[in-house]
Protein backbone atom coordinates (compact mmCIF):
# COMPACT_ATOMS: atom_id res chain seq x y z
CA UNK A 1 0.00 0.00 0.00
CA UNK A 2 1.45 3.23 -1.02
CA UNK A 3 1.88 6.27 1.40
CA UNK A 4 -0.32 8.32 -1.28
CA UNK A 5 -3.02 5.53 -1.24
CA UNK A 6 -2.84 5.67 2.56
CA UNK A 7 -3.63 9.54 2.70
CA UNK A 8 -6.25 9.67 0.17
CA UNK A 9 -7.95 6.80 2.00
CA UNK A 10 -8.00 8.77 5.42
CA UNK A 11 -8.80 11.86 3.58
CA UNK A 12 -12.29 10.18 2.41
CA UNK A 13 -12.59 8.60 5.94
CA UNK A 14 -12.42 11.96 7.45
CA UNK A 15 -15.34 12.72 5.18
CA UNK A 16 -17.31 10.43 7.45
CA UNK A 17 -15.91 11.95 10.56
CA UNK A 18 -17.08 15.23 9.24
CA UNK A 19 -20.76 14.45 9.08
CA UNK A 20 -20.57 12.94 12.98
CA UNK A 21 -18.89 16.49 14.29
CA UNK A 22 -21.21 18.97 12.39
CA UNK A 23 -24.46 17.69 13.73
CA UNK A 24 -22.25 18.23 17.27
CA UNK A 25 -20.87 21.46 16.02
CA UNK A 26 -24.65 23.29 15.29
CA UNK A 27 -25.87 22.49 18.54
CA UNK A 28 -22.65 23.45 20.64
CA UNK A 29 -22.31 26.34 18.62
CA UNK A 30 -25.53 28.02 19.30
CA UNK A 31 -26.52 26.48 22.39
CA UNK A 32 -23.39 25.85 23.75
CA UNK A 33 -24.73 22.44 24.99
CA UNK A 34 -22.28 19.77 24.28
CA UNK A 35 -24.91 16.49 23.33
CA UNK A 36 -23.09 13.58 25.06
CA UNK A 37 -25.57 11.42 23.09
CA UNK A 38 -24.44 12.62 19.79
CA UNK A 39 -22.78 9.15 19.06
CA UNK A 40 -25.75 7.48 20.01
CA UNK A 41 -27.94 9.30 17.79
CA UNK A 42 -25.91 8.13 14.92
CA UNK A 43 -26.04 4.38 15.89
CA UNK A 44 -29.91 5.22 16.47
CA UNK A 45 -30.02 6.54 13.44
CA UNK A 46 -28.31 3.65 11.79
CA UNK A 47 -31.01 1.17 13.53
CA UNK A 48 -33.95 2.98 12.47
CA UNK A 49 -32.65 3.61 8.59
CA UNK A 50 -32.57 -0.41 8.82
CA UNK A 51 -35.74 -1.00 10.53
CA UNK A 52 -37.22 1.62 8.14
CA UNK A 53 -35.49 -0.42 5.00
CA UNK A 54 -36.76 -3.74 6.21
CA UNK A 55 -40.38 -2.49 6.43
CA UNK A 56 -41.32 -0.72 3.73
CA UNK A 57 -38.48 -2.68 1.39
CA UNK A 58 -36.70 0.19 0.93
CA UNK A 59 -33.12 0.77 0.08
CA UNK A 60 -31.09 2.34 2.79
CA UNK A 61 -30.65 5.62 1.44
CA UNK A 62 -34.39 6.12 0.38
CA UNK A 63 -35.02 5.24 3.99
CA UNK A 64 -32.74 7.39 5.25
CA UNK A 65 -34.27 10.56 3.66
CA UNK A 66 -37.08 9.43 5.61
CA UNK A 67 -35.37 9.20 8.84
CA UNK A 68 -33.79 12.38 8.35
CA UNK A 69 -36.96 14.00 8.29
CA UNK A 70 -37.63 12.14 11.14
CA UNK A 71 -34.64 13.21 12.88
CA UNK A 72 -35.27 16.59 12.22
CA UNK A 73 -38.48 16.38 14.10
CA UNK A 74 -37.37 14.46 17.05
CA UNK A 75 -34.66 17.14 17.29
CA UNK A 76 -36.89 20.23 17.53
CA UNK A 77 -38.96 17.55 20.66
CA UNK A 78 -36.33 16.88 22.47
CA UNK A 79 -35.20 20.51 22.71
CA UNK A 80 -38.66 21.67 23.19
CA UNK A 81 -39.19 19.09 26.09
CA UNK A 82 -36.34 18.31 27.76
CA UNK A 83 -32.83 20.25 26.39
CA UNK A 84 -34.76 23.54 27.13
CA UNK A 85 -35.45 22.98 30.99
CA UNK A 86 -31.45 22.01 31.41
CA UNK A 87 -30.20 25.10 29.41
CA UNK A 88 -29.54 28.37 31.25
CA UNK A 89 -28.15 26.94 34.63
CA UNK A 90 -24.95 25.49 35.00
CA UNK A 91 -23.36 23.49 32.61
CA UNK A 92 -23.47 20.33 34.58
CA UNK A 93 -26.89 20.09 33.99
CA UNK A 94 -26.93 19.55 29.95
CA UNK A 95 -24.19 17.60 30.45
CA UNK A 96 -25.89 15.04 32.88
CA UNK A 97 -28.98 15.25 30.74
CA UNK A 98 -27.67 14.04 27.69
CA UNK A 99 -25.27 11.58 29.62
CA UNK A 100 -28.77 10.32 30.30
CA UNK A 101 -29.98 10.22 26.98
CA UNK A 102 -27.05 8.47 26.03
CA UNK A 103 -27.92 5.43 28.36
CA UNK A 104 -31.20 5.33 27.40
CA UNK A 105 -30.59 5.09 23.84
CA UNK A 106 -27.89 2.48 24.42
CA UNK A 107 -30.03 0.22 26.53
CA UNK A 108 -33.50 0.72 24.35
CA UNK A 109 -31.50 -0.46 21.45
CA UNK A 110 -29.87 -3.57 23.31
CA UNK A 111 -33.53 -4.45 24.67
CA UNK A 112 -34.82 -3.64 20.87
CA UNK A 113 -32.55 -4.87 18.97
CA UNK A 114 -30.30 -6.96 20.79
CA UNK A 115 -26.50 -6.50 20.88
CA UNK A 116 -25.79 -8.42 17.64
CA UNK A 117 -24.10 -6.48 14.88
CA UNK A 118 -25.75 -5.41 11.97
CA UNK A 119 -25.22 -3.35 8.65
CA UNK A 120 -26.73 -1.47 5.99
CA UNK A 121 -26.70 -3.95 2.72
CA UNK A 122 -26.98 -1.50 -0.37
CA UNK A 123 -26.26 -3.82 -3.12
CA UNK A 124 -23.07 -4.03 -4.59
CA UNK A 125 -22.07 -0.29 -4.25
CA UNK A 126 -20.27 -1.23 -1.30
CA UNK A 127 -17.28 -2.85 -3.01
CA UNK A 128 -17.31 -0.70 -6.11
CA UNK A 129 -14.47 1.47 -6.99
CA UNK A 130 -13.16 3.90 -9.51
CA UNK A 131 -9.29 4.86 -10.72
CA UNK A 132 -7.99 8.39 -9.82
CA UNK A 133 -4.61 8.06 -11.03
CA UNK A 134 -2.35 5.47 -9.64
CA UNK A 135 -5.25 4.85 -6.59
CA UNK A 136 -8.06 2.90 -6.48
CA UNK A 137 -11.16 4.51 -4.13
CA UNK A 138 -14.10 3.18 -3.56
CA UNK A 139 -16.83 4.98 -4.84
CA UNK A 140 -18.70 5.20 -1.69
CA UNK A 141 -16.35 7.02 0.30
CA UNK A 142 -16.31 9.04 -2.70
CA UNK A 143 -20.18 9.58 -1.94
CA UNK A 144 -19.88 10.08 1.37
CA UNK A 145 -16.94 12.77 1.10
CA UNK A 146 -19.01 14.44 -1.16
CA UNK A 147 -22.28 14.71 0.93
CA UNK A 148 -19.74 16.15 3.67
CA UNK A 149 -18.04 19.10 1.87
CA UNK A 150 -22.17 19.54 0.77
CA UNK A 151 -23.01 19.80 4.15
CA UNK A 152 -20.20 21.98 5.65
CA UNK A 153 -20.63 24.15 2.65
CA UNK A 154 -24.65 24.25 3.40
CA UNK A 155 -24.12 25.06 6.72
CA UNK A 156 -21.50 27.82 5.85
CA UNK A 157 -24.33 29.14 3.70
CA UNK A 158 -27.01 28.99 6.45
CA UNK A 159 -25.30 30.66 9.39
CA UNK A 160 -23.33 33.38 7.38
CA UNK A 161 -26.23 34.27 4.59
CA UNK A 162 -29.95 33.68 5.97
CA UNK A 163 -31.61 35.48 8.82
CA UNK A 164 -31.93 32.54 10.79
CA UNK A 165 -27.95 31.62 10.91
CA UNK A 166 -28.11 35.78 11.94
CA UNK A 167 -30.16 34.69 14.91
CA UNK A 168 -28.00 31.70 15.51
CA UNK A 169 -25.29 33.82 15.71
CA UNK A 170 -26.62 36.57 17.76
CA UNK A 171 -28.09 34.12 19.68
CA UNK A 172 -24.56 32.40 20.56
CA UNK A 173 -22.99 35.64 21.13
CA UNK A 174 -25.82 36.97 23.87
CA UNK A 175 -29.11 35.32 24.17
CA UNK A 176 -30.44 37.57 26.32
CA UNK A 177 -30.02 41.03 24.21
CA UNK A 178 -30.89 38.63 21.38
CA UNK A 179 -34.49 38.42 23.09
CA UNK A 180 -34.62 41.58 23.60
CA UNK A 181 -34.53 42.06 19.95
CA UNK A 182 -37.44 39.56 19.95
CA UNK A 183 -35.73 36.56 19.20
CA UNK A 184 -37.48 33.40 20.47
CA UNK A 185 -34.69 31.79 21.61
CA UNK A 186 -36.27 28.60 22.40
CA UNK A 187 -37.68 28.02 18.94
CA UNK A 188 -34.49 28.97 17.71
CA UNK A 189 -32.79 26.47 19.66
CA UNK A 190 -35.45 24.07 18.43
CA UNK A 191 -34.68 24.53 15.11
CA UNK A 192 -30.48 23.98 15.89
CA UNK A 193 -31.21 20.77 17.30
CA UNK A 194 -33.89 19.49 14.15
CA UNK A 195 -30.64 20.75 11.71
CA UNK A 196 -28.01 19.16 14.48
CA UNK A 197 -30.21 15.76 13.92
CA UNK A 198 -31.07 15.86 9.81
CA UNK A 199 -26.90 15.72 9.38
CA UNK A 200 -26.67 13.35 12.17
CA UNK A 201 -29.06 11.28 10.39
CA UNK A 202 -26.98 11.54 7.42
CA UNK A 203 -24.18 10.52 9.67
CA UNK A 204 -26.18 7.20 10.08
CA UNK A 205 -26.63 5.70 7.13
CA UNK A 206 -23.10 6.14 5.83
CA UNK A 207 -21.67 5.02 9.05
CA UNK A 208 -24.46 1.77 8.91
CA UNK A 209 -23.09 0.83 5.07
CA UNK A 210 -19.45 1.69 6.24
CA UNK A 211 -19.15 -0.33 9.66
CA UNK A 212 -21.17 -3.19 10.85
CA UNK A 213 -22.56 -1.90 13.67
CA UNK A 214 -23.69 -2.58 17.74
CA UNK A 215 -26.00 -0.63 19.97
CA UNK A 216 -22.50 0.07 22.00
CA UNK A 217 -21.04 1.93 19.46
CA UNK A 218 -22.22 5.51 20.06
CA UNK A 219 -19.24 6.78 22.62
CA UNK A 220 -16.32 6.40 19.96
CA UNK A 221 -18.06 8.33 17.45
CA UNK A 222 -19.03 10.91 19.87
CA UNK A 223 -15.38 10.87 20.62
CA UNK A 224 -14.74 11.28 16.88
CA UNK A 225 -16.63 14.28 16.41
CA UNK A 226 -15.56 15.97 19.32
CA UNK A 227 -11.50 15.18 18.49
CA UNK A 228 -12.83 17.07 14.66
CA UNK A 229 -14.14 19.79 16.29
CA UNK A 230 -11.10 20.20 18.61
CA UNK A 231 -8.81 19.39 15.54
CA UNK A 232 -10.31 22.28 13.97
CA UNK A 233 -11.36 24.78 16.33
CA UNK A 234 -14.40 26.16 17.35
CA UNK A 235 -16.20 28.58 15.06
CA UNK A 236 -16.47 27.09 11.48
CA UNK A 237 -18.03 24.51 9.86
CA UNK A 238 -14.86 24.36 7.29
CA UNK A 239 -12.71 23.79 10.43
CA UNK A 240 -14.36 21.12 11.40
CA UNK A 241 -14.33 19.75 8.63
CA UNK A 242 -10.70 19.89 8.12
CA UNK A 243 -10.11 18.89 11.46
CA UNK A 244 -11.79 15.41 10.87
CA UNK A 245 -10.10 14.78 7.38
CA UNK A 246 -6.64 15.51 9.92
CA UNK A 247 -8.15 13.00 12.33
CA UNK A 248 -9.30 10.18 9.29
CA UNK A 249 -5.73 11.02 7.71
CA UNK A 250 -3.75 10.53 11.16
CA UNK A 251 -6.01 6.97 11.74
CA UNK A 252 -5.49 5.56 8.45
CA UNK A 253 -2.13 6.16 8.69
CA UNK A 254 -1.75 4.47 11.63
CA UNK A 255 -3.50 1.28 10.95
CA UNK A 256 -0.97 1.40 8.05
CA UNK A 257 1.53 1.26 10.74
CA UNK A 258 0.53 -1.26 12.80
CA UNK A 259 -3.54 -2.78 13.14
CA UNK A 260 -3.27 -1.98 16.45
CA UNK A 261 -2.28 1.89 16.37
CA UNK A 262 -4.84 3.42 14.19
CA UNK A 263 -7.22 4.67 16.31
CA UNK A 264 -4.37 5.69 19.16
CA UNK A 265 -2.69 7.60 16.46
CA UNK A 266 -6.02 9.70 15.85
CA UNK A 267 -6.27 10.26 19.74
CA UNK A 268 -2.49 11.35 19.58
CA UNK A 269 -3.03 13.40 17.06
CA UNK A 270 -6.00 15.01 18.64
CA UNK A 271 -3.32 15.90 22.04
CA UNK A 272 -0.93 16.84 20.40
CA UNK A 273 -3.13 19.65 18.78
CA UNK A 274 -4.72 20.21 22.21
CA UNK A 275 -0.94 21.21 23.97
CA UNK A 276 0.48 23.06 21.35
CA UNK A 277 -2.73 24.82 19.78
CA UNK A 278 -5.48 24.55 22.28
CA UNK A 279 -7.34 27.18 20.16
CA UNK A 280 -7.57 24.69 17.55
CA UNK A 281 -6.12 24.95 13.86
CA UNK A 282 -8.72 27.18 12.32
CA UNK A 283 -10.64 29.02 15.03
CA UNK A 284 -12.87 31.71 14.14
CA UNK A 285 -11.31 35.61 14.51
CA UNK A 286 -12.89 37.67 15.73
CA UNK A 287 -11.46 41.27 15.58
CA UNK B 1 -55.07 63.96 30.29
CA UNK B 2 -55.17 60.50 28.03
CA UNK B 3 -54.28 57.33 28.85
CA UNK B 4 -51.31 56.68 29.27
CA UNK B 5 -49.04 54.50 26.58
CA UNK B 6 -47.04 52.86 29.46
CA UNK B 7 -47.47 53.05 32.65
CA UNK B 8 -46.08 50.96 36.01
CA UNK B 9 -47.73 50.90 39.02
CA UNK B 10 -46.78 49.61 42.20
CA UNK B 11 -43.76 47.91 40.55
CA UNK B 12 -41.08 45.55 42.07
CA UNK B 13 -38.45 43.50 41.00
CA UNK B 14 -36.12 41.68 42.52
CA UNK B 15 -32.53 39.93 42.05
CA UNK B 16 -33.41 36.27 44.66
CA UNK B 17 -33.42 37.65 47.52
CA UNK B 18 -32.30 41.56 46.93
CA UNK B 19 -34.93 44.11 46.44
CA UNK B 20 -33.89 46.28 43.60
CA UNK B 21 -37.30 48.63 43.01
CA UNK B 22 -39.65 49.53 45.96
CA UNK B 23 -43.50 50.33 44.21
CA UNK B 24 -42.84 52.99 41.39
CA UNK B 25 -45.48 54.43 39.80
CA UNK B 26 -44.35 56.25 36.43
CA UNK B 27 -45.95 56.63 32.89
CA UNK B 28 -45.23 57.61 29.61
CA UNK B 29 -47.78 58.88 27.27
CA UNK B 30 -48.33 59.06 23.53
CA UNK B 31 -45.32 60.87 21.73
CA UNK B 32 -43.37 62.12 25.07
CA UNK B 33 -39.86 62.42 26.21
CA UNK B 34 -39.14 61.45 29.48
CA UNK B 35 -35.81 61.08 31.65
CA UNK B 36 -34.43 59.00 34.37
CA UNK B 37 -32.34 60.07 36.77
CA UNK B 38 -30.61 59.20 39.78
CA UNK B 39 -27.24 57.88 41.84
CA UNK B 40 -26.04 54.96 40.62
CA UNK B 41 -27.42 51.93 42.07
CA UNK B 42 -30.95 53.64 42.69
CA UNK B 43 -32.69 51.08 40.22
CA UNK B 44 -33.06 53.20 37.12
CA UNK B 45 -31.51 49.83 34.55
CA UNK B 46 -33.80 47.54 36.85
CA UNK B 47 -36.70 49.88 35.93
CA UNK B 48 -36.01 49.65 31.61
CA UNK B 49 -35.59 45.88 32.15
CA UNK B 50 -38.54 45.36 33.60
CA UNK B 51 -40.35 47.48 31.21
CA UNK B 52 -38.63 45.08 28.35
CA UNK B 53 -39.60 41.81 30.45
CA UNK B 54 -35.93 40.99 31.10
CA UNK B 55 -36.56 40.32 35.15
CA UNK B 56 -39.00 38.20 35.95
CA UNK B 57 -39.10 38.47 39.79
CA UNK B 58 -41.60 41.14 39.51
CA UNK B 59 -44.76 42.16 41.20
CA UNK B 60 -46.99 45.35 40.47
CA UNK B 61 -48.35 46.08 36.77
CA UNK B 62 -47.38 47.30 33.78
CA UNK B 63 -49.61 48.23 31.38
CA UNK B 64 -48.99 49.19 27.93
CA UNK B 65 -51.64 50.38 25.33
CA UNK B 66 -54.61 48.98 27.62
CA UNK B 67 -53.06 46.10 28.38
CA UNK B 68 -51.10 44.50 31.45
CA UNK B 69 -47.69 43.53 29.71
CA UNK B 70 -46.28 42.50 33.21
CA UNK B 71 -46.44 38.53 32.48
CA UNK B 72 -45.00 38.55 29.32
CA UNK B 73 -41.59 37.65 28.24
CA UNK B 74 -39.03 39.96 26.55
CA UNK B 75 -39.15 38.46 23.21
CA UNK B 76 -43.16 39.24 23.32
CA UNK B 77 -42.75 42.26 24.80
CA UNK B 78 -40.01 43.61 21.87
CA UNK B 79 -42.86 42.42 19.49
CA UNK B 80 -45.44 44.54 20.65
CA UNK B 81 -43.37 47.85 20.29
CA UNK B 82 -41.06 48.35 23.51
CA UNK B 83 -37.29 48.64 23.02
CA UNK B 84 -34.37 48.38 24.73
CA UNK B 85 -30.98 49.90 23.95
CA UNK B 86 -29.48 48.18 27.08
CA UNK B 87 -26.63 49.70 29.10
CA UNK B 88 -23.16 49.01 27.49
CA UNK B 89 -24.18 48.70 24.02
CA UNK B 90 -24.68 44.64 24.01
CA UNK B 91 -23.96 44.65 20.22
CA UNK B 92 -23.13 41.19 18.98
CA UNK B 93 -19.76 40.64 18.59
CA UNK B 94 -19.80 38.54 15.72
CA UNK B 95 -22.04 40.19 13.77
CA UNK B 96 -21.09 43.15 11.14
CA UNK B 97 -22.60 46.51 11.69
CA UNK B 98 -25.71 46.27 9.22
CA UNK B 99 -26.28 42.14 10.61
CA UNK B 100 -26.61 44.42 13.98
CA UNK B 101 -29.32 46.46 12.85
CA UNK B 102 -30.81 44.15 11.06
CA UNK B 103 -31.32 42.18 14.41
CA UNK B 104 -34.17 44.74 15.03
CA UNK B 105 -36.43 43.38 12.60
CA UNK B 106 -36.74 40.35 14.70
CA UNK B 107 -39.21 42.03 16.69
CA UNK B 108 -41.58 41.44 13.02
CA UNK B 109 -42.68 45.41 12.90
CA UNK B 110 -43.24 47.49 9.92
CA UNK B 111 -43.02 51.07 10.03
CA UNK B 112 -40.44 54.19 8.80
CA UNK B 113 -37.12 52.59 10.32
CA UNK B 114 -35.44 50.85 7.66
CA UNK B 115 -31.83 50.54 7.13
CA UNK B 116 -31.75 53.40 4.90
CA UNK B 117 -33.58 55.72 7.14
CA UNK B 118 -31.32 54.77 10.15
CA UNK B 119 -27.94 55.19 7.65
CA UNK B 120 -29.79 58.74 7.43
CA UNK B 121 -29.85 59.19 10.75
CA UNK B 122 -26.45 58.29 11.45
CA UNK B 123 -24.26 58.02 8.55
CA UNK B 124 -20.98 57.52 10.31
CA UNK B 125 -22.91 53.62 10.50
CA UNK B 126 -23.08 53.56 6.54
CA UNK B 127 -19.64 53.47 6.05
CA UNK B 128 -19.11 50.97 8.70
CA UNK B 129 -21.57 48.69 8.05
CA UNK B 130 -19.67 45.44 6.51
CA UNK B 131 -17.48 46.33 9.69
CA UNK B 132 -17.69 43.81 12.47
CA UNK B 133 -19.36 45.19 15.54
CA UNK B 134 -16.26 45.25 17.57
CA UNK B 135 -14.87 47.55 14.63
CA UNK B 136 -16.93 50.69 15.54
CA UNK B 137 -15.56 53.43 17.52
CA UNK B 138 -17.47 53.82 21.20
CA UNK B 139 -19.82 56.52 19.82
CA UNK B 140 -20.55 54.45 16.93
CA UNK B 141 -21.24 51.42 18.82
CA UNK B 142 -24.28 53.52 20.62
CA UNK B 143 -25.36 54.79 17.53
CA UNK B 144 -25.56 51.32 16.38
CA UNK B 145 -27.59 49.89 19.23
CA UNK B 146 -29.94 52.82 18.92
CA UNK B 147 -30.27 51.91 15.07
CA UNK B 148 -30.94 48.48 15.92
CA UNK B 149 -33.62 49.09 18.30
CA UNK B 150 -35.22 51.53 15.59
CA UNK B 151 -34.99 48.81 13.29
CA UNK B 152 -38.15 47.14 15.22
CA UNK B 153 -39.95 50.35 15.01
CA UNK B 154 -41.17 50.30 17.97
CA UNK B 155 -43.34 52.79 19.69
CA UNK B 156 -41.49 53.15 22.94
CA UNK B 157 -37.55 53.39 22.92
CA UNK B 158 -35.70 53.22 25.71
CA UNK B 159 -32.24 53.93 26.12
CA UNK B 160 -30.23 52.93 29.37
CA UNK B 161 -27.18 55.07 29.98
CA UNK B 162 -26.15 55.94 26.19
CA UNK B 163 -23.71 58.93 26.92
CA UNK B 164 -21.91 56.63 29.67
CA UNK B 165 -18.20 56.88 28.67
CA UNK B 166 -18.32 58.83 25.20
CA UNK B 167 -16.64 62.06 24.47
CA UNK B 168 -19.28 65.36 25.29
CA UNK B 169 -19.10 65.90 21.58
CA UNK B 170 -20.46 62.28 20.60
CA UNK B 171 -23.16 62.93 23.18
CA UNK B 172 -24.42 65.50 22.00
CA UNK B 173 -24.31 63.72 18.59
CA UNK B 174 -26.38 61.44 19.67
CA UNK B 175 -28.63 63.69 21.74
CA UNK B 176 -29.27 65.75 18.55
CA UNK B 177 -31.00 62.41 17.04
CA UNK B 178 -33.66 62.29 19.68
CA UNK B 179 -36.36 65.01 18.08
CA UNK B 180 -35.84 63.12 14.39
CA UNK B 181 -36.90 59.87 16.40
CA UNK B 182 -39.49 61.87 18.03
CA UNK B 183 -41.11 63.14 14.67
CA UNK B 184 -41.43 59.74 13.81
CA UNK B 185 -43.96 59.14 16.66
CA UNK B 186 -41.28 57.04 18.83
CA UNK B 187 -41.96 57.62 22.81
CA UNK B 188 -38.92 57.82 24.29
CA UNK B 189 -37.49 56.96 27.90
CA UNK B 190 -33.82 57.83 28.86
CA UNK B 191 -31.80 56.72 31.43
CA UNK B 192 -29.25 59.73 31.77
CA UNK B 193 -26.70 60.20 35.00
CA UNK B 194 -25.87 64.00 33.16
CA UNK B 195 -29.07 66.21 34.54
CA UNK B 196 -28.98 68.85 32.41
CA UNK B 197 -28.85 66.57 29.66
CA UNK B 198 -31.46 64.70 30.73
CA UNK B 199 -33.44 68.05 31.55
CA UNK B 200 -32.62 69.72 28.69
CA UNK B 201 -33.97 66.97 26.50
CA UNK B 202 -37.21 65.61 27.49
CA UNK B 203 -40.63 66.70 28.74
CA UNK B 204 -40.75 65.32 32.41
CA UNK B 205 -38.15 63.68 34.74
CA UNK B 206 -38.10 61.04 37.05
CA UNK B 207 -35.88 61.29 40.19
CA UNK B 208 -35.13 57.46 41.32
CA UNK B 209 -33.65 57.26 45.14
CA UNK B 210 -32.80 53.71 46.44
CA UNK B 211 -35.40 52.05 44.34
CA UNK B 212 -38.20 54.48 44.63
CA UNK B 213 -39.53 57.85 42.77
CA UNK B 214 -38.05 60.80 45.01
CA UNK B 215 -39.09 63.70 42.47
CA UNK B 216 -41.15 63.41 38.97
CA UNK B 217 -42.02 67.17 37.51
CA UNK B 218 -41.78 68.72 34.30
CA UNK B 219 -38.44 69.07 33.04
CA UNK B 220 -38.94 72.62 32.62
CA UNK B 221 -40.11 73.42 35.97
CA UNK B 222 -37.59 71.31 38.31
CA UNK B 223 -34.67 73.79 39.97
CA UNK B 224 -31.34 72.03 40.85
CA UNK B 225 -32.28 72.85 44.30
CA UNK B 226 -35.26 70.26 43.67
CA UNK B 227 -33.18 67.78 41.95
CA UNK B 228 -30.51 67.42 44.72
CA UNK B 229 -32.84 67.40 47.11
CA UNK B 230 -34.43 64.29 45.52
CA UNK B 231 -30.86 63.07 44.89
CA UNK B 232 -29.74 63.48 48.53
CA UNK B 233 -32.79 64.07 50.44
CA UNK B 234 -31.50 67.60 52.16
Amino acid sequence: MSWLDTVVQGILLGGLFALFAMGLAVIYGVMRLINIAHGDFVVLGAYLILSVALTLHLSPFAAAAIVVVLFAALGYALQRAILDRALGGDLLAPLVVTYGLSVIIENALQQGYSADSRSLQIGGIETASVHLGPIAVGVVPLIVFGVALAVAAGLELLFNRTRLGMAFRATSDDRATARLMGVRDFRLYGYAAAISLAVTALASVFMGVKYTFTPTLGPSFLLYAFEAIVIGGMGSFWGTFAGAVILGVAQTIGFALDPGWGILTGHLVFLAVLIARPQGLFPKVVA
Amino acid sequence: MSDPLLASRALAAFYGDFQALFGIDAELHAGERIAIIGANGAGKSTFLASLAGAIGAKTGEIVFDGARIDGRDAPDIARLGIALVPEGRRLFPSLTVEENLRMGTFAGRRGPWTLARVYELFPALHEKRRAPAPALSGGQQQMAAIGRALMANPRVLMCDEISLGLAPSIVRAIYAALPAISAEGVSVIVVEQDVELARSSTDRVYCFTHGRVSLSARSAAVTRDDISHAYFGV
